[in-house]
């Protein structure tokens, strides 16, 4: 088994950009040292690559093309796109994994469709994690995107499958790698209700992945996570890969809806690798 | 089919500085090739982000824009807001309003 690892965070771009208007600083600050103890795990894995499966947000997809799901096979790559004083992260070119990647999506292609690219400009939904878990932007990186920006969205019990294929992709690799999904749960980003979440929706959702409860996960229809978890809600994709990869329950260690200048529940975990 | 023209550019324009440099000396030199309505040029030539978020622009689309144009946060959200008041309700696309107007964190001071 070379699946090291396997958690969720957030990736709002107001985790970095906006941490200064913040006034919730204990709370913020609690937040951060989660995600640095979620990079020590990563770390202290042995994990020799990163898979970040995101959503992007319109930083190389588009509807003239849009794939269900992409793997990066590049060389390097680099972000963020957005303002980097807007952001707050200065523009980096971030390590590939070219030759994992090819062997990885080669094998996820037997069951699952994938798109791949070698080139990938990365925006807040992987350059907010990675500064938090890979800081010094060393760790080489296979992006991996999930389509939940553009519909028709993937399915979910798409991304599911798909979460499967990287795993059995993975299992079929020497190296050992690391996987997170990165992803609101409801959020109603970028109009002016940002900082609006639906607390119940999303503890609803995280004990399903806690339960590792399948037919729960794949239930949600995009009309109620709409309604119930706004757009940014269709992000819950990159947990749902997360999970099946893990193939284990979700230890919650960090989730809170007392942040909304990051217009999102922050929220950190670690699925059981099994 | 134009909103989908619109999109494109704005898609373009947020990843590409080469014509990030072009659109700050002369963006309405850079509208060829897209099927734009005098409404959507005239928004972009404006930076109209309360237009453009009523046409149904994709708010992250939109939110990169704005960074790009420098807009602070909080005048981004009020620049929304404006554009409801002032065009109506969203026209197109998934990240229309649904909370009335209201601010959901206590730093948005506006309203």
């Amino acid at each position: 088994m070379s699946l090291v690892y396997s958690g969720v965070l957030s990736h709002a771009p107001g985790i970095t950009g906006r941490a200064d208007l913040c006034k919730n600083i204990e709370k913020r600050d609690e937040f951060y040292a989660k995600l640095d103890v979620q990079r020590q795990e990563i770390e202290a894995s042995g994990a020799e690559a990163l898979i970040v499966i995101a959503a992007e947000h319109f930083a190389n997809f588009f509807m003239n093309n849009m794939p269900a799901f992409c793997i990066g096979i590049g060389e390097q790559y680099s972000g963020p796109i957005e303002d980097p004083e807007w952001l707050r992260i200065p523009k980096t070119d971030v390590p590939g994994a070219p030759d994992l990647g090819r062997r990885l999506t080669k094998e996820v292609m037997q069951t699952v469709d994938t798109a791949y690219a070698e080139e990938w400009k990365f925006d807040h939904g992987i350059i907010v994690p990675l500064h938090f878990l890979t800081p010094n932007y060393d760790m080489p990186i296979i992006p991996v995107n999930i389509n939940c920006q553009g519909p028709p969205l993937t399915p979910l019990h798409r991304a599911w499958a798909f979460g499967e294929a990287i795993r059995r992709a993975c299992n079929a690799v020497p190296e050992k790698v690391a996987l997170v999904g990165t992803g609101g749960i409801s959020h109603w980003p970028a109009t002016p209700d940002s900082g609006k979440i639906n607390e119940a929706w999303d503890r609803e959702f995280l004990d399903r992945l806690v339960r590792q409860d399948k037919e729960a996960l794949l239930s949600y229809t995009d009309e109620e996570t709409y309604r119930d978890g706004g757009q940014g809600g269709f992000e819950i994709r990159t947990y749902i890969a997360a999970a099946a990869a893990a193939g284990g329950p979700l230890d919650v260690q960090f989730f809170t809806p007392d942040l909304p200048i990051f217009a999102v529940s922050c929220t950190v975990g670690r699925f059981e690798v099994t | 089919m134009s909103l989908y023209h619109l999109q494109k550019f704005l898609f373009e324009l947020n990843r590409d500085e080469a014509l990030q440099d072009k659109c700050r000396k002369d963006i309405t030199g850079q509208f060829g090739g897209y099927d734009l309505t005098e409404e959507e040029a005239g928004a972009l030539r404006d930076g109209d982000i309360g237009l453009l978020y009523v046409l149904g622009v994709n708010g992250q689309i939109l939110m990169h824009y704005a960074a790009f144009l420098g807009i602070e946060w909080f005048d981004y959200l009020e620049m929304m807001r404006q554009g409801i008041d002032k065009y109506g309700p969203v026209r197109a696309g998934v990240y229309t309003m649904t909370g009335g107007g209201d601010a959901f964190t206590e730093e948005d001071t506006h309203k």
